[in-house]
Parts: C-alpha cells; structure tokens; sequence
C-alpha cells in the first residue's frame, strides 16, 4: 500500500541501548520539552474583560431596527417568520392607531414579535428576507442563563434604543454595522 | 515530680508545634494551587485567575467548597474505619514535621530556641517510621469504602509504597555511613561545614527520589489513584472533608518528603558560601528557614514538573523497577559506599 | 506519681485491652488493627526504657511492614465477620491446651527474670541505644547474627523459588 503522504515514520524496533534503556536521558529531554512550554505565549483570553474579535460576517443577537427619528421599522409582514428555516419567529400585528405615527413608520406594526433563540441557527435568512431594513443580526451572541423561557427574546429586549432618546446606546447597538453598509 | 517539668520549654514547644502544622498546611493548601497553575503553565494555560488577584484564593475557595458538600458514608461499610482512613492519613503525614531541623538557634527573651520540635537521635528512623504508616490510612479507607476499586487502589498503594520503602531505606543506610548520625540536625550541622550530601551520594539521591514520588503516590507512580483504571482510586467512596484530607495528604506528604529530601542532600538550611557564624544569629536563622523553603519550592515544582511531563507506568513496569532495578542498584551503591568509607577510614586519601 | 508512671500504666492498659480486642473481635480487620495498637504501646514502652532505637525498628518492622502484609492478605482473602468457618471441637481443645501451655511458659520465664529496677529508665537505661546495641551484634554476637541473615537469605530464595514453579 503506498502512503498518501510523504510525512509517515515507519517504527524504530531496534534494540534499544544501555543509554535508551535507563531512560533517564529521554526524561530528562521530555522535560526540558514541557519546561519550554512556561515561556510560550498562551492562546487563552481572559473571557469577561477581553473578548475575541469577531469576523465582520458575524451573526449574532437580532436587533429589530428604527428610523432615524426613532419610529419602528418593522410592518408585521411575517416574511422573516416564513424564511426562518428553525421556526423561531413569531409575531402578531396590530394597526397603526391615530397619535402613534411617531411610534411606527407605516400602518401596520408588530405588536408582539419573540425570537426563541434556542431555537434560531443564527443563519440570517431573516435580515435578508425582510424588505423593511428592520431586522438585522448583531455582533453580540445570546448569554446564558439558568431558565428556558429567559431565551425567547420579546419584542422590548430586541428593539435598538432610540436614536433621539438614548444615541449613545443607538450607536453602541447599531455597532459595526453602519461602517460595513457604507463600504457597500 | 509531675509538676517539676520547665513550662517555659513546654510553652515553646507548643508554639513550635502550632506554628510548624499550621505552616505545613499552609504551604499544603497553596501547594494545590501551585500545582493547578504549574499545570497551566507547562500546558499553555493560564490557570485559576478568579478567586482574587492572580486567582490567590482559590485554595480558601476549594476548602470552603469541600467543607460544604454532602457528607456520604456508604450504607454498609464500617463507619469508624471509614472516618479513620483519612484521619490517619492525615495525621501520619502531619506527624514527620516533629524532627525536621526547621532553622538554627534563634535568641529571644534569654533563651536559645532551638527551631525543631524534637531533637531525636534517630530522626531519619521517625521519618521513615511515620512514612511507613502512612500507607495505613490509605488501606483502611480503602477497604472500609467496600468497593472494589477502592480496594483495588488500596492493595495498589500498600505494595507500592512496601516495595518502594526497601529500596528507600537501603539508599538511607550508604548515606548513613558517610554521615555516621542518625539525627536530622547533626546532619545539616555537618553539611554546613563540608560539602552538602549530594557530593558524596549522587546514586543515593537518586533512588531516593524516585522512591520519594512513589511512596507519595505522585505521577508517575499515581497507580493508586489512576482514574482511567480505578475510577478515583482508593478514594471512591470519600465526599466532602474527608476526601479533602485524603487530597490534602498527598499535598502534605510532598511538602514534607521535599524537606527530607533538602534536609539530607542539600544541606537543610544552610546557606551555601556563606559562614553563618559571622552575622546576627536571629537573622541567621530567618534567612535559614528561608533557604531552606527555597530549596522545598524548588522540590515540590520538581515534583510537578514531573507530573505534567511524565506518563504514568504500568502496574508491571512499576514494580520491576522497584524490585529489579532499584533495590539491586541501591545494594550496590550501598556496598561500594560502604568500601569507600572503609578505604577512607583506613588512611587512604582520595 | 509522676508523668512516667502514668504513661508506663497508661501503655499497659492500653496494651493489654488491645491484645485481648485481637482475639475478642469476631472481624480479621479490626483483630490486626488492635494489634497494631498492641505494637505502638510496646514501643512506648521501650521508650520510656530508653530503648528509642528498639522502639522505632519495631514500628517500622513489625506496625509499618509485617501487619501492612498481614492486613494486605485479609483484604485479599475478603474475610468478613459472617465466613469464619466453623472449627472442630478437637482443634478448639488442641488450641485451647497449647496456648494454655505457652502462657505457663511465659508465666514461669517472668518469675524467674530478676525484677528490674523500676518500671521505667529514661534517660538511665542503655541497653536500647543504637551505639550499644551495635557494639553488642556486631562484636559479641556477630556469627549468631550472620547465621541469622542467611537464614533470612534462604528464606527469600524459598520463596522466589516457590514463585518461579508457577
């Protein structure tokens, strides 16, 4: 049988010698292995205070956008829940009522929308089949936690925070994905 | 004649004896986590880093977490034998801190302390006895645990550490004769005026340490506890404390067995190129105890070091070591010392 | 009464309860950790006649070594309280007789020792000292000890010899 690679070593079954067999002289070398090891670098991060940085592929969290003033994007059309191949979409919607303009951008809004994240694969189907920009998938993932029902995110926890009201946490949330719009 | 006894010897002594355990089990706890972090470390890890700065109270963590899990004793096992497995263990390894040789003399409130609990005249003897004890506490707990593993790890540990104790003590006997005392301190007084121990028995040191990681039940010699094969070993059945004092043991075991090992090869806690005679006598013996813990960090990492390097042997190979190899090697290291000193004592001059 | 008084009675109580408990206690186990116990008050023993070195060989000999084996064997042989076989009526008076006759032996070996000085030696007696006990095996009693040794010798060789037929 030929081998697939140039790389296999065919076994040393010679005798071995008096030096090889006290074996002192390969520990010793094991060891002066595993002492060089104190001085390389570590690949483990310090989790909570450092974080590994992400590709700009990545998919995490979704983020149910607004406009600039602040008004929901998203009009209930459930096109995300029916591309969502896990099923993890769900949403009821509910007309516009007069006095709320500046709440949702059209007629039709989502009054209640819940993501199972135990269920989402994060594949982003969902950003790309909304028409409306109003979903996207951020750069944070889902923490964990002690109960099931914690992960089905509800409307409140997925919404952005108001660009006039709160920018600074609009900025922070919107992250990196103005930046990676623009080199579009 | 009862109350005719110096209580200010009996005050001192029981100072010495509360500092001497309480330090033993200090450096026993903080010898845990050295050994997570040296682990780490020779792994490209990092190691515990949470508990405080640097991860320094994890010791105190692990304790605390120990002291508050379920205590179970199995339904049919003998209880008293069951408590008293890890209670000897413990004790027998707390116990050989009595006749190290701790430091020299320290001078305080007119009186000259000598810094060891007990001057014997047979020192190394009481180490050696107390170490063979020491394989009781496994045993009982392993055969009051009634499960096989825990059994099977038992009769592990007892044939290792008899085997291994021949070969010990053999070695013991050619250091013996070069020193001609028994006694820990009149050692280390003699190496601090000659060379250290390790210059006259290099083969002896050797063996010693080899039987030093078996009788510890250190990697690579950890068969009693190998928990591929036995589960956990010997210490199945244990939860809570008492499967903290076997663990704690086996930390303790190795502080003390590293100051056997500095006190009879490296000269204790004499500092090398220095004449201690010249300089304050107080300082002198700080800086000797302190020398002398350097050379134990510098044991105890060995120990570690060989534990994250080193496979563990096969039962087989484990005891043709120490029956085939070890104790013929010791004999004759024993025999060629033995000539050599006849040689030397007879006018021949090498 | 002094300290080394109250501990020479001490042992010997102790001695005596753990030497009747190796025969009184129906479980193997706990009659060879009495024994044990037995051994460590006798070393005391020999402590308080100055005999450290005695007292430490002893312990580490016979508590340290030959009762390890002894333990090993009935852990090995998993003998319990329930499986002690039932003995013979003859075998129980043969046992009974021969003890009863080395306990005559013994009886009579005491009273005819001269009584000692006291009960305890510290820091008097020296007979038990390393130094001396040395000077009397390897000068007085050297052939007796070297005869010995190849007793032990020969006794080893059996035993490899027994473990190599397999």
């Amino acid at each position: 049988m030929n081998a697939l690679t140039n790389r296999a070593k065919p076994v040393d079954r010679r005798k071995m010698n008096f030096m090889e067999r006290i074996y002192l002289v390969a520990i010793f070398k094991g060891m002066m292995i595993t002492f060089s090891h104190i001085f390389k670098k570590k690949p483990t991060i310090n989790y909570p205070e450092k974080t590994r940085p992400f590709s700009p592929v990545f998919r995490g969290l979704h983020i149910l956008n607004r406009d600039e003033e602040g008004r929901e994007n998203c009009t209930a059309c459930g096109l995300c829940a029916v591309a969502c191949p896990a099923e993890a979409i769900t949403m009821e919607a509910a007309e516009r009522q007069p006095g709320e303009e500046d709440l949702y951008r059209e007629e039709k809004y989502a009054a209640r929308y819940e993501i199972n994240m135990l269920r989402c694969i994060f594949c982003g189907l969902c950003e790309e089949a909304c028409p409306k920009d109003a979903i996207y998938l951020s750069e944070t993932f889902a923490p964990s936690d002690y109960q099931r029902k914690q992960f089905i995110y509800k409307k409140e926890d997925l919404l952005i925070p108001h660009p006039l009201k709160q920018p600074e946490e609009y900025k922070k949330a919107l992250g990196n994905k103005v930046k990676r719009e623009k080199a579009n | 004649m009862l109350l005719a006894i110096d209580m200010a010897l009996v005050i001192e002594k029981l100072v010495l004896i509360v500092i001497v355990v309480m330090a033993s089990l200090v450096i026993a706890m903080y010898t845990t986590f050295a050994e997570r972090k040296v682990a780490a470390v020779l792994q490209d890890r990092r190691g515990p880093n949470r508990a405080g700065p640097f991860g320094i109270l994890q010791p105190l963590a692990d304790g605390l977490k120990l002291f508050f899990k379920e205590e179970i004793i199995p339904n049919f096992s003998s209880k008293a034998l069951f408590i008293l497995g890890p209670s000897l263990a413990m004790l027998t390894a707390i116990m050989t801190g009595a006749v190290i040789p701790w430091g020299d003399k320290v001078h305080f409130f007119d009186r000259d302390i000598s810094l060891q609990i007990a001057d014997v005249n047979m020192g190394i003897l009481y180490v050696f006895a107390v170490v063979s004890m020491g394989v009781y506490g496994i045993m009982i707990g392993g055969w009051a645990s009634n499960n096989k593993y825990s059994l099977m790890g038992a009769l592990r540990a007892a044939s290792q550490i008899i085997s291994y104790e021949l070969a010990m003590g053999i070695s013991l006997i050619a250091l013996l004769m070069v020193t001609g005392t028994l006694s820990l301190k009149e050692m280390v007084v003699a190496q601090q005026q000659g060379l250290w121990n390790i210059a006259y028995q290099p083969l002896g040191f050797l063996i010693f340490l080899i039987c030093a990681f078996a009788e510890c039940n250190r990697t690579p010699f950890d068969l009693a506890e190998a928990e591929n094969e036995l589960v956990g070993g010997y210490h199945v059945e244990y939860s809570s404390m008492k499967l903290g004092f076997y663990l704690f043991a086996e930390y303790v075991n190795m502080f003390i067995s590293s100051v056997v090992m500095a006190t009879l090869f490296f000269g204790g806690y004499d500092i090398p190129f220095l004449n201690e005679a010249n300089y304050d006598q107080n300082w002198m013996a700080l800086f000797g105890v302190l020398m002398l813990m350097a050379k134990v960090v510098g044991f105890i990492f060995l120990f570690m070091w060989v534990r994250w390097t080193i496979p563990r042997f096969r039962y087989d190979q484990l005891m043709n070591l120490g029956w085939k190899v070890l104790i013929p090697l010791a004999l004759f290291n024993m025999l060629l010392t033995g000539a050599l000193v006849l040689l030397k004592h007879n006018g021949w001059h090498f | 009464m002094g300290i080394t008084q109250i501990l020479f009675w001490g042992l010997s109580v102790l001695a005596i309860f753990a030497a009747i408990m190796v025969v009184a206690s129906k479980s193997p186990v706990h009659s060879i950790l009495s024994l044990i116990v037995v051994f460590f008050a006798m070393s005391g023993h020999y402590i308080l006649l100055n005999a450290q070195f005695l007292a430490i060989v002893n312990i580490i000999v016979y508590a340290g070594a030959i009762m390890v084996l002894f333990l090993f064997v009935v852990m090995l042989m998993n003998l319990n309280a329930g499986s002690e076989p039932q003995k013979h009526r003859m075998l129980q008076f043969a046992g009974l007789i021969s003890g009863g006759c080395l306990f005559l032996v013994i009886i009579s070996a005491i009273s005819e020792t001269p009584q000692a000085a006291g009960n305890v030696m510290i820091g008097t007696g020296n007979s038990g000292l390393i130094k001396n006990l040395g000077m009397v095996l390897f000068k007085d009693y050297v052939i007796p000890f070297e005869i010995s040794s190849i007793l032990f010798l020969s006794a080893m060789i059996g035993a490899v010899m027994i473990g190599k037929k397999n």
